[in-house]
C-alpha cells in the first residue's frame, strides 16, 4: 500500500493528576506537561512497522489542536513518521468533528490506512476509530492487539470481553490500536535532528469548511466524589472478621 | 416523551448483563419508552430473556444470518434504520457496544455521549474524563437522536419480571461484505464468576511477580466465590490474560467486595475500581494510593497474607 495515516492527539501527560477548576468550567490545563496520547503512540509504532516490512511507503502523521501541537507531531517524525499535518484550531474539538477531519484528509490522501489510538487519555471517549470509518465509508478493526497485512486485505485480532476476536476486512480501512499492540520505540537524539527538517503542514481548520459545534454543550465540570476514608487493620485476623461483620465473606 | 431504544449484547444465547444495566439507565430518563432491539441469526432466545427484563416495554427483533457474529460494520447500518423513530439510542459501554455506536453516531451524523453514568435530564447526563478526575455534565441538543453508551459500573441491572411484547421489524438495507468474521479465541473457560458482572473480585498487581505466583489470585478467588482481575502491570507482564484488566483502559467494575492484592493503585487503576462498595488492599507498601481508596488497609506481605486469609476463611 502506499501511505498511512495515523492520529497523533495533544493530551495532559499520563503523569499528571488533572485539577477541576473550582468554577466548574474544565480542569486546569496551565503550565501542565503535555504529551502525545499513549495509544496513538502505538499506532504510529505499528505503521512505522508495517512500512518498515515494506508493506507502506509512507507514513503522515495527522494532529488537530493549537499551534503548540506541532511539538507531539515533531515527537512522531521523530519516531519515523515521513511527513506531518496539523489541522490548526484552538476550538474544543468533537471526536465526530475530529473524525470528520479524518475522513477529508484521509480522502484528500488517498489513504489506504487509518490507524488512531482506541481512546485518547483525556476525554477517554473511544469514538474516533469507529466514526472515521463510518464518514469514510470503510471497514473498521477497534482495539487491535495484531495486524497482519496481506495485499488488498488485512487481519486484525481484537481485543474483545470475550477474549481475541479475528476478523478480516478489504482494505482501505481504520483500525485503532489496543495497549498489547506492540511498545513504542524510544526517540533517539539524532531522529530528534533529522525531525526538525522533515515536512510539517499547517492547515487552518477553518478551510476545511467542518463546523467546530455538534451541538453537545459541557454544563459544569466537578472532581469524582472522594470515598470515605478507610481504615488500616493490623492482621489479617482483624481483616477477616471486618469482612465477616459486613456480610461480605 | 422519549423513545429510547437499546441494543442488546448477546452471544446468540443469552442477553449480556451489561444490557440490563443499560436498561435501567434508559429507564431514569424522564418519560421514557423503552424498546430493546435484538440483532441476531436467531434473535428468538436473547429476546425473551430482554422480555422479561423489568421496565422495557417492548422489543424489536432483527433476524439476519449476517447477524450471527457483532460486527458494527454490519449492524450500524440496521440500527441506523431502525433507529428513525426514537429518540435516543443507548448500548452498554463494553468492548461491543464501544465498537458499535460511534459507527451509528456517526452514520446519524450526531455525536455521542460515551461512558453516561448518571441522568439529569432526557438529553442531560454525566460522564468521566481524564480516568475518572473530571465528571463532565453534557447536554446534547433535544432535536436530534442522542447516541449514547452507559458506563456498567453506574447502573445496576434491571431486575425482572417483565413481559414486553416481541415484534419482528423489516430491515432492508444493504449490508457491506468489506468486514467478515475468522475466529473467536475465547479465553479458557474458568469456572470463576464473570469479572465485569461479580459482586465479588479478586485483583492480583505486578507484586505477583510470575504467573504460577499469579494462581494465588485464583486460589483465594475460588475460596470467597469471587471474579479474578489484574492490574495492566500484571497485564503487561503476562501473569494475567488480557480480558482480565481493571482500570481506566481495562474494564470498569463496581462489585460489593474488591481486594487488590499486590497492586499499588495507579490513577488509572483506581478510575476502574472507585465504585466498589468495599476495597480491601493488601500491599507491602504503606505508601501505596491504593490505600487512599481502601476501606481496609492491611501493610502485609501477600505471600504470606493471602494463604492466611484463605485459611482464616476456612
Amino acid at each position: 500500500m502506499r501511505k498511512i495515516l495515523v492520529g497523533v492527539k495533544r493530551v495532559v501527560d499520563y503523569n499528571v493528576r488533572v485539577r477541576v477548576k473550582p468554577d466548574g468550567s474544565g480542569v486546569a490545563l496551565e503550565g501542565v506537561k503535555m504529551s502525545v496520547n499513549p495509544f496513538d503512540e502505538i499506532a504510529l509504532e505499528e505503521a512505522l512497522r508495517i512500512k518498515e516490512r515494506g508493506e507502506a511507503a509512507e507514513v503522515v502523521a495527522l494532529s488537530i489542536g493549537p499551534d503548540d501541537a506541532q511539538q507531539q507531531l515533531r515527537t512522531a517524525l521523530a519516531m519515523g513518521a515521513d511527513r506531518a499535518i496539523l489541522v490548526k484550531t484552538t476550538d474544543a474539538i468533537d471526536p465526530l468533528v475530529a473524525s470528520r477531519v479524518f475522513a477529508e484528509i484521509a480522502t484528500k490522501e488517498n489513504a489506504d490506512l487509518v490507524i488512531v489510538g482506541k481512546q485518547a487519555i483525556d476525554d477517554d471517549a473511544a469514538q474516533t476509530a469507529p466514526m472515521v470509518a463510518a464518514l469514510w465509508g470503510r471497514p473498521q478493526a477497534t482495539f487491535a492487539s495484531k495486524i497482519e497485512i496481506n495485499g488488498t486485505t488485512a487481519v486484525v485480532t481484537r481485543e474483545v470481553d470475550a477474549g481475541l476476536e479475528t476478523i478480516e476486512v478489504d482494505l482501505p480501512a481504520v483500525f485503532s490500536a489496543d495497549l498489547r499492540l506492540n511498545e513504542p520505540r524510544y526517540v533517539k537524539l539524532p531522529d530528534i535532528m533529522k525531525a526538525k527538517k522533515k515536512p510539517l503542514d499547517v492547515v487552518e481548520f477553518a478551510s476545511l469548511g467542518i463546523t467546530a459545534d455538534v451541538g453537545l454543550k459541557t454544563v459544569f465540570v466537578e472532581p469524582p466524589k472522594p470515598r470515605a476514608k478507610g481504615i488500616v487493620v493490623k492482621d489479617v485476623a482483624e481483616l477477616v472478621d471486618a469482612l465477616k461483620k459486613k456480610g461480605l465473606v | 416523551m422519549s423513545k429510547i431504544l437499546v441494543i442488546a449484547e448477546h452471544d446468540g444465547a443469552h442477553l449480556n448483563q451489561a444490557t440490563a444495566r443499560a436498561v435501567t439507565c434508559a429507564r431514569q430518563i424522564p418519560s421514557g419508552h423503552v424498546t430493546v432491539a435484538v440483532l441476531a441469526a436467531d434473535p428468538s432466545a436473547v429476546a425473551a430473556e430482554a422480555a422479561a427484563l423489568a421496565g422495557v416495554d417492548a422489543v424489536v427483533t432483527v433476524a439476519h444470518a449476517a447477524n450471527g457474529q457483532a460486527l458494527a460494520a454490519v449492524l450500524a447500518p440496521q440500527i441506523v434504520a431502525l433507529a428513525a423513530g426514537y429518540t435516543h439510542v443507548l448500548a452498554a459501554s463494553t468492548a461491543f457496544g464501544k465498537d458499535l455506536l460511534p459507527r451509528v453516531a456517526a452514520l446519524l451524523g450526531v455525536p455521542q455521549i460515551s461512558d453516561a453514568m448518571a441522568v439529569e435530564g432526557a438529553y442531560k447526563f454525566k460522564r468521566p474524563t481524564y480516568a475518572g478526575n473530571a465528571i463532565v455534565t453534557l447536554e446534547a441538543p433535544s432535536d436530534r437522536t442522542l447516541v449514547a453508551t452507559v458506563r456498567s459500573a453506574s447502573f445496576e441491572p434491571a431486575a425482572a419480571g417483565g413481559s414486553a411484547s416481541i415484534s419482528a421489524a423489516a430491515i432492508a438495507v444493504d449490508l457491506p461484505a468489506h468486514t467478515r468474521f475468522v475466529s473467536l479465541s475465547a479465553s479458557p473457560k474458568s469456572d470463576r464468576p464473570d469479572l465485569a458482572s461479580a459482586s465479588k473480585v479478586v485483583s492480583g498487581g505486578r507484586a505477583l511477580a510470575s504467573k504460577e505466583n499469579f494462581q494465588l489470585i485464583y486460589g483465594l478467588a475460588a475460596k470467597m466465590g469471587a471474579a479474578v482481575g489484574a492490574s495492566r502491570a500484571a497485564v503487561d507482564a503476562g501473569y494475567a490474560s488480557n480480558e482480565l484488566q481493571v482500570g481506566q483502559t481495562g474494564k470498569i467494575i463496581a462489585p460489593d467486595l474488591y481486594v487488590a492484592v499486590g497492586i499499588s493503585g495507579a490513577i488509572q487503576h483506581l478510575t476502574g475500581i472507585k465504585d466498589a462498595k468495599t476495597i480491601v488492599a493488601i500491599n507491602k507498601d504503606p505508601e501505596a494510593p491504593i490505600f487512599e481508596v481502601a476501606d481496609f488497609g492491611l501493610v502485609a506481605d501477600l505471600f504470606v497474607a493471602v494463604p492466611e486469609i484463605e485459611k482464616a476463611l476456612g
